[in-house]
Order: C-alpha cells, then structure tokens, then sequence
C-alpha cells in the first residue's frame, strides 16, 4: 500500500486500528473497551503466570490430539469416499450433514458422554475438524486423473503402491487444502470447548476474567488466540502453497 | 474349456512364427449394452509397427485397452507372445494419450517410475531411465518438472518410461493427438528411428490416416458400430527414403488415398 507516495509496510492498516481503538478507550466510552495499551500491558502480565502457560500447554494439546484424530480418521474416510461409490452414498449425506450443522450445539453432549475435561475439548476440535479434511480429501481422491491409475496399473502397482505413490501425493493438494481449513476450525473447536467446559483453561480463565470484569485481560487472552489461529493457519498455507508447486500444472 | 486347453499349449518352436500379440473373437459389451468390438481377430507380428485406425466410435482404444490388460474382454483372448492374458504384464509397456505423468515427480522419476513400481533399487533403475531419457532426446531435462515441459516433450517422457521396462511390446494410445503438429511430425521420424534400434513390437492406435501410412508395416483398419476389422493393409513404405521424400512418394500418396475412399463411407 502506498500513502502519500511513500511505500507503507504490510500490515500497516492495523495501526490504525490499534490507534482507533486506543483513542476509544481512553475516551472510556464503554466500560467493555480499555485503552489498547492497557490490554498491552495486560498481555505481558498474564502471558508469565503458572494459570496461563497451564491453560496453554492443555489448549495446545487438545489441539494437537484433537488435530491428529481428524487428520488420522478424516484422511482416510475421505480416501475409502473418493473411492467407492457405496462408502461415498453410506455416508456421504452424514459428512455432509456435519460438515453444516451448528456443532457447538453438540458440545452439551460431548460434555455428557466424555466429562467436564480434556477429552470432551479434543472431541470438540475433533469433530469441527474432521468433517472439512474428509471432505477435500475425498474431491482429491475424485480429482486424480484417469490416465494415472491406468499408468499404475499397466506398470504393475500393487493396491499398496498405487495409493502411497500416486492417489495419495495426487490428492495431497487437495487433502492440505482440507487440513488447513481442518486447523481453522479446530481453532474454533478447542476455544468453544473449553469455553463451554469453563473448568479447565483459556476457558477457566475467560470465565475467570469476564466474571470479575478483567476486560484488559479478557482482550489480551483474546487476541493472542486469533493470532494463534491465524499464525497456525499460515503454517499450513505455506505448506500447501509448496505443494501446488510441485503438483504444477495439473 | 477348449480356450483353458489352447491356453496351455505350448508356443511353436519357430520364434518368428509366434506374433507378438493376438487376439482371438474379442468382443467388448460395455455396462448398459453398448457393443463396442464384435468378433474382432488381429494379429499384431513381431518386431513390426502396426496401427489401428479408424473414425472415433470403432473401438480402436477399446481394443488397445483390452490388449494392455486395462480393460476385461466380454469374449475372446488375448495371447502374448503366445500366452493367454488377462490383465497388465511386463511385457507390454502402454504410452498414454494424455502423456499420464506424475506432476510432481521430475522427469528422472517419471522415466524411472515404471521400474520404481517393480522395486528395481534406485541407482539401477535411474541409470536406465537415463538411458531412454537421452534416447528419446531429452537429455538435461532430467531434474524438470512435467509442467516446465512442452506437450510434444512430455511425451516422450511417457515414452522413455514406457521405453525404460524393456517390454517387447510397446502400446500407444493416439500419442500424438495432443501434441502441434511440427512437434508431431518430429516425433513421428524419432519413432520410426526408434524402431528401427529397438528390436519391439508397435501397436500404435490412431485416427489419422497419414500418420497410420507413414509410420507402420501394418494398418488394421476398423469400422464403426461395433467396432469390426474392416480391412488390413499394409504400405510396404520404402523407409530409407528422406521423410520428405516419403511424404512424396506417389505410393506414399495413393495408399493414404486409398484407405481414405474405404473409411469414407464409414464417416458418411
């Protein structure tokens, strides 16, 4: 972006913002907005505190399990999708179902089923995450041309080789593309479990914060969690943009 | 029955008597009951280049297919080299209409990924695919990508893999519809150069009569729906002519005229 000829860096339009919002709450307009400074300096508070690195160290390996369990199931079911037609009308109308439907309303349950802890935040991400990976799995799988698993086949590939050298990597942009999307929404899973939950991490602390009306803290852990999603998020990303290198001209 | 006992009869002695490929009452019936080829008998001999021509609908990559093992035949066999098939094997290598290679895998791989398939270990069969790579003209293209490539280039990346599983039979389905055609008549010419190093068997299928005549011993020409051997011909081209000269030569010239009045009523 240019302004008055002079070449701005990337994400300058954020200061701005930063400065809209400083300027808001110093002229303390609702008691919900502190000084964006304020919410600075909360950050480097509460980021060294034992309650904090807790709620993180939990919050990331929910994620990290709850990831591994879509990426693990999701990959798969959208591989047997993609390749037969009978799985595909079993149970495609269900993926599809979940992929939609309002899944926060079936965190309750979750909650029922696994307990207030950890293993009702993984199934959360795990189920706002898998849906989206089987399904961008599943159009790879559909999308690898024709002519390729004949080429695998009148070499002589094995059900094994056929699918470790050439459904698999032909599907792999496809199935990033899925994973990412999976990582967005598994974002959103781990908070909105652990918002529900309320007993245990970010969750424990947001209900901690916004109940005594901590607002400066209520924002820091706030957007230290968008920045995670979106840093999280850019990782894929890149990752799938040297794929599509690689898988060319397709 | 009979066909299980004439399938264990041992080949003949004499080598050249047994042809490379044949093929016995294949019929092809695809699912909803679309007669693709009926009755078809061919005989593709060793060591010679033969096409399968005819207009689009006569069953020539049906039967092409049926051959590589890539499609079950409704009726009839296949014998190569004098046994009975039913599915891929080593010794027929297929070059795919739209090249078929890995886009993300270098040319290298892609040349090798015939032998990669079989387990050949890697410095062996990147020593070979070197080899075709190089006889088929590409050498120093070994660390690009397919999509860094022109049509007529990955092409022969197709060939120098199928080149690399030293099969005796070579299969090719329409290579050069998806090429330009100065990249095409190139291509042509290294063809008939290849052949005549590479002691294999060509089954070309094609739908374009020049090529058909310029380039093979024998034309099995195919008639449409269903897809029956209407004629055979074979040009007798004298090949040490300059390929100019061949596309020329007045037999050149009245052979393709010739098949073109036979497949002309076909197309009416």
């Amino acid at each position: 972006m240019r302004l008055f000829g002079v070449r701005l860096p990337m994400m300058s339009s954020l200061i701005l913002w930063c400065v809209l919002w400083e300027v808001a709450g110093r002229l303390d307009l609702v008691f919900l907005l502190p000084p964006f400074s304020a919410v600075l300096v909360a950050m480097t508070e509460i980021v060294p505190t034992a309650g904090f690195l807790r709620a993180t160290w939990l919050t990331l390996g929910c994620f990290a399990l709850g990831m591994a369990l879509a990426v693990l199931v999701g990959v798969p079911l959208g591989v047997l999708m993609g390749r037969s037609r009978a799985a595909d009308r079993l149970l495609g109308l269900w993926v599809n179902l979940f992929l939609s439907a309002p899944l926060s309303a079936l965190v309750p349950i979750l909650m029922i089923l696994f307990g207030l802890g950890t293993t009702t935040i993984v199934a959360t991400v795990f189920l706002f995450a898998v849906w989206i990976i089987t399904l961008d799995t599943q159009a790879g799988v559909r999308s690898v041309a024709p002519s390729l698993l004949e080429m695998a086949r009148t070499y002589g590939a094995g059900r094994v080789a056929l699918y470790r050298r050439v459904i698999l990597p032909a599907a792999l942009p496809e199935i990033l593309a899925g994973v990412r999307l999976g990582v967005i929404r598994g974002v959103k899973g781990v908070v909105i479990g652990q918002l529900l939950v309320s007993i245990v991490g970010y969750g424990a602390l947001f209900e901690l914060y916004s109940r005594s009306f901590l607002m400066e803290e209520f924002w820091a852990l706030t957007i230290l969690l968008f920045a995670f999603a979106l840093v999280l998020a850019d990782l894929v990303g890149r990752l799938e943009k040297r794929v599509e290198f690689y898988a060319g001209a397709r | 029955m009979i066909q299980a006992m004439e399938a264990e009869r041992p080949a003949p002695a004499a080598e050249g008597a047994v042809p490379a490929v044949e093929v016995r009452g294949l019929s092809k019936t695809y699912n909803g009951g679309v007669l693709a080829l009926d009755d078809v008998d061919a005989v593709f001999p060793q060591g010679a280049l033969t096409s399968l021509l005819g207009p689009s609908g006569c069953g020539k990559t049906t039967l092409l297919k049926i051959v590589a093992g890539l499609l079950p035949a409704s009726e009839g066999e296949v014998r190569v080299m004098g046994r009975a098939v039913d599915g891929p094997g080593p010794e027929r290598a297929f070059v795919f209409q739209d090249f078929a290679l890995l886009p993300w895998a270098t040319v290298l791989r892609n040349a090798a990924f015939g032998l990669e398939l079989r387990g050949v270990p890697e410095a062996e069969r990147e020593a070979a695919a070197r080899r075709c790579i190089a006889e088929v003209g590409l050498a120093g293209t070994e660390g690009r990508y397919p999509h860094e490539l022109s049509g007529g280039m990955r092409q022969r990346v197709g060939l120098a893999r199928a080149l690399a599983v030293d099969a005796d039979v070579l299969l090719m389905d329409e290579p050069f519809s998806a090429v330009d055609e100065q990249t095409r008549r190139k291509f042509q010419e290294d063809l008939l150069r290849l052949r005549g190093v590479e002691r294999k068997t060509f089954i070309v299928v094609t739908h374009s009569i020049e090529e058909a005549v310029y380039l093979s011993d024998r034309i099995i020409l195919l008639s449409p729906g269903p897809g029956r051997v209407a004629r055979i011909v074979e040009p007798e081209i004298d090949r040490t002519l300059s390929p100019e000269a061949i596309r020329r030569d007045p037999h050149y010239l009245e052979t393709v005229e010739d098949i073109w009045q036979g497949l002309r009523d076909f197309v009416e």
